[in-house]
């Protein structure tokens, strides 16, 4: 039970506002000393750790194209871009994303897309430019929100593609888990159940979009 | 043979730049702070192999300690003036489009030579090493077109790095923790306590405590992963597949789905909902999570009622 400590201080510190890295230290020290760790051991613990997953930050190497070529007005040209396209509406646009964002994902091209690839140089100023389409008077929030959107479509797409292909981490995890049970299984059989809830996911999210469209345009009727 | 290594070394330079640069950009108040913590990043990338378990973890601390007393942050200005964007980006036109697609587009081809030709580089790691090169094409092709100063990529990376600041290093934080709460057995605790709290002989009960339950562990892990071994150990494999006989792969595939749907509503998912919110500059770092949650709660729904139509 003790070692619980560590989740309520993730959810404290969360909710507190302090800064995150030093409520994890914070959590990972206290949920390892009520494990009867010594601080030696969870120090190398957490570095071995550290070390194992720098996999996880090496996307930042993408910076310095994405940089050069925002200076160079790549933002300004996705947005003339979907201004000389006269059906290019907010809820379409990322709609499509979705779509594409899910199939890449399903053939197991998850890492071809992402948040700084194409979230932040392509999708999100021409989500912009496509609100602005219709709304030459967006506010900051509105904005905001379809900066939000544009994101969040990203991650609906990931999540909800890649667990159709065969060989993604989290089906070869169920496989391995379900063999120590005695259960073998298919990886193709584990990934077709994943269809059902792609396309559910593709409905709720894009309905959702069509929806965020409306409010982006009704801001006169509204006001 | 191309590795991992090839990454983490380009990767290592790329930090090592951006220290550097840091420290040289007196516009900054807190450039020094900066430059240590880029540089202790670079230090981890390139020798984080030849340091001891011990040594990382205090290269962690450290790391903690310059960003947890608020020792980095940006410096005001720097962008490049937007009507000189907009003449840029009328004279480049879809060039621009073109360099920006280099880099999926490589991943892509890479991702396929990698795997059926082999002897080129780690195939398990194709898309990341794919990834890299492609980086390294876009940059040459841009340099080779626009001309720019030698340094404006690394200027303009490091000022886009500096906006997202101690949060780019959060993902792996947060992978790191769940190894420790691995290793002290903080998944049994959980699994037991969420196996106790099911009504007995309600088959929509268990199924309904298996969703939310992988929801919810989920949002306190931030990774679908850790809950998933958890909720199946506590719910299940006693529960689901033996006591009701659901199919197997239907309850795991879907589980692990409406885990998916927990991932969308957490900070602990930083490297998918807080990192975002940093680089697209959004005013509420939980923006991203906000606009996330209308998918979420009904797909949730749906995944619940998936495994109790499907499975049995």
């Amino acid at each position: 039970m003790l070692v619980l400590i560590g989740i309520v201080i993730i959810i404290a510190g969360f909710v507190l506002r302090f800064n995150p890295l030093l409520v994890i230290m914070a959590s990972a020290l206290a949920t390892g000393l009520a494990a009867g760790l010594d601080v030696t051991a969870i120090v190398a613990a957490f570095g071995k750790a550290f070390n194992d997953t720098r996999y996880v930050s090496i996307v930042w190497i993408v910076l310095p194209v994405i940089g050069l070529l925002e200076a160079y007005g790549l933002q300004q040209h996705a947005r003339s871009l979907i201004d000389r396209m006269k059906g290019a509406t907010l809820g379409r646009l990322l709609a499509s994303y979705l779509l594409l964002r899910q199939v890449m994902a399903a053939i197991g091209l998850t890492s071809v897309a992402g948040h700084p690839q194409t979230v932040r140089p392509l999708v999100a100023p021409m989500a912009e430019a496509a609100a602005e389409a219709k709304n030459d008077a967006l506010t900051d929030d509105q904005r905001e929100e379809v900066k939000a959107f544009a994101a969040a479509t990203d991650n609906v797409g990931l999540f909800f593609g890649e667990d159709i292909f065969l060989a993604i981490g989290s089906i070869l995890l169920m496989k391995g888990l379900l063999e120590t049970y005695g259960y073998s299984i298919e990886p193709l059989h584990l990934s077709l159940w994943a269809i059902p809830t792609a396309i559910t996911a593709f409905l709720i999210h894009g309905v959702r979009l069509r929806r965020l469209e409306k409010r982006m345009q009704g801001r006169e009727a509204g006001a | 043979m191309i590795t991992l290594d090839f990454v983490y070394i380009l990767a290592g330079w790329t930090f090592a730049l951006f220290a550097l640069l840091g420290l040289y950009d007196r516009t900054n108040p807190k450039r020094f702070g900066n430059a240590a913590f880029w540089g202790l990043l670079a230090l981890s990338m390139l020798g984080g192999d030849y340091l001891t378990d011990f040594q990382n973890g205090l290269l962690v601390l450290a790391l903690v300690a310059i960003a947890g007393t608020g020792q980095i942050g940006r410096a005001p200005g720097g962008d490049v003036s937007a009507e000189v964007q907009a003449e840029r980006a009328a004279r480049h036109g879809n060039f621009l489009l073109l360099v920006a697609l280099i880099i999926p587009a490589v991943a892509l081809a890479g991702t396929f030579l990698f795997k059926y030709v082999p002897g080129l580089a780690d195939p398990k790691q194709a898309t990341l090493i794919s990834l890299a090169i492609g980086v390294l094409i876009a940059l040459g092709v841009g340099m080779a077109r626009f001309k720019p100063p030698l340094l404006l990529p690394a200027q303009q990376g490091r000022r886009l790095l500096d906006a997202v600041g101690w949060a780019a290093i959060l993902p792996q934080m947060l992978a790191s923790l769940g190894a420790v709460f691995a290793l002290a057995g903080v998944g049994e605790v959980v699994g037991t306590l969420i196996g106790g709290a099911i009504p007995q002989g309600s088959l929509f009960g268990a199924v309904l405590a298996f969703g939310l339950g992988m929801a919810f562990f989920t949002m306190v892990m931030g990774n679908a992963f850790a809950a998933f071994p958890v909720m199946m150990a506590a719910v299940g494999l006693p529960l689901l597949i033996k006591q009701y006989h659901g199919d197997p792969a239907v309850v795991a595939a879907i589980g692990m789905l409406a885990g998916f749907c927990g991932t969308l509503m957490t900070p602990m998912a930083a490297n998918f909902n807080l990192v975002p919110a940093a680089l697209l500059e959004l005013k509420s770092p939980y923006g991203v999570i906000k606009a996330q949650i209308g998918t979420a709660v009904p797909l949730l729904a749906a995944n619940i009622m998936f495994i109790w139509l499907l499975a049995f």
